[in-house]
């Protein structure tokens, strides 16, 4: 279930072209993989992915959109 | 080559690798039924050896502690190299633009949640090595605490918190501590970064040695360099956006 869910939204973020959408989605992918990482038992590595994937990755990409597009 | 000739070699490379991966797939042990002799080493030298309740912890800090070493590197020298290619195109007297902040939804969640996350971004840290967490992941979380007083508040409220020279001296004295205990180490008289200090009792706090320290240290660094670079990020953009207002102005 987790398994096929990582996937599902693996495919989403390849699918998705606009930029703000992916951000989004790239962060509910992070947050699927730290389920399946709990599901796994290995809640030091979901933690880890927790803080990378769904928080600090997204702020860095949103901060370059901004910048990028000069709102 | 011919369109249709590298579409043919192409489907057989795929089909070959496929194929393997479906038959290397298929021989897999089911999950959870292996048991590694590296997660028993772990996990004994971990709970007998070091007194660490999270064993990741312990190899993390203690076992493979030069690695961990290593990676205090690396993050420091990318938030370094991140200020230096910033800082280098960006007058740093001149003024930053304000904003007024946003929603007051967000306002709400924002402020309100600054607190709470402090508390839980030092809870991770200071358990790293009892329970799940430690000092990156923790580090991580108050990093985001100094980004919701920016998403919450106002820029300058951010900047407020965040002085550039506090989080440059938090960094280096985070990522300096390995070594420098890592060499006091060896000057007692035992390798480098060995576990000389007494183990207390196994799921206190007081427990595992050298392993709080370096884990504090951990944090320490790992907060202090995530949110500079977030500091660095967001001074190009405020900086860029007061250039954009004086252009409108004059």
């Amino acid at each position: 279930m987790a398994l096929s869910l990582v996937a599902v939204t693996a495919l989403l973020v390849v699918l998705t072209r606009d930029l703000v959408k992916l951000t989004i989605a790239n962060s509910v992918y992070g947050l699927v993989l730290v389920v399946l990482f709990l599901v796994f038992g290995a809640a030091d590595v979901a933690l880890s992915e927790l803080v990378v994937g769904a928080v600090a990755m997204p702020l860095a990409i949103v901060v370059a959109i901004v910048k990028e597009r000069g709102e | 080559m011919t369109r249709s000739g590298r579409i043919a070699l192409l489907a057989l490379g795929l089909g070959g690798l496929l194929s393997l991966l479906a038959v290397a797939a298929a021989d897999l042990p089911a999950f959870g039924s292996v048991h590694s002799a590296y997660a028993a080493f772990a996990r004994h030298a971990a709970y007998a050896g070091r007194h660490a309740a999270n064993s990741v912890a312990a190899v993390v800090f203690d076992v493979r502690g030069m690695d961990t070493m290593i990676e205090e590197f690396i993050l420091f020298g990318a938030a370094t190299a991140t200020s230096l290619l910033l800082r280098s195109s960006r007058d740093e007297e001149a003024e930053r633009a304000e904003d007024q902040g946003e929603g007051d939804a967000l306002k709400l969640f924002g402020i309100g949640g600054v607190g709470a996350v402090v508390v839980l971004g030092l809870y991770v840290v200071a358990h790293g090595y009892v329970t799940p967490g430690g000092g990156f992941q923790g580090g991580v979380v108050l990093a985001t605490a100094a980004a919701l007083v920016f998403l919450g508040g106002t820029y300058r409220a951010f900047r407020r918190v965040t002085p550039e020279r506090v989080l440059e001296a938090a960094e280096a004295v985070g990522v300096l501590a390995w070594p420098g205990l890592g060499i006091g180490v060896v000057a007692a008289g035992s390798a480098f970064l060995a576990n000389v200090l007494p183990y207390g009792s196994l799921g206190s706090l007081a427990s595992a040695g050298t392993i709080p320290l370096l884990n504090a240290a951990t944090g320490l660094a790992v907060a202090a360099a995530f949110t500079l670079i977030g500091v660095e990020f967001l001074e190009e953009l405020f900086a860029e956006r007061a250039r954009a207002e004086e252009g409108e102005g004059s």
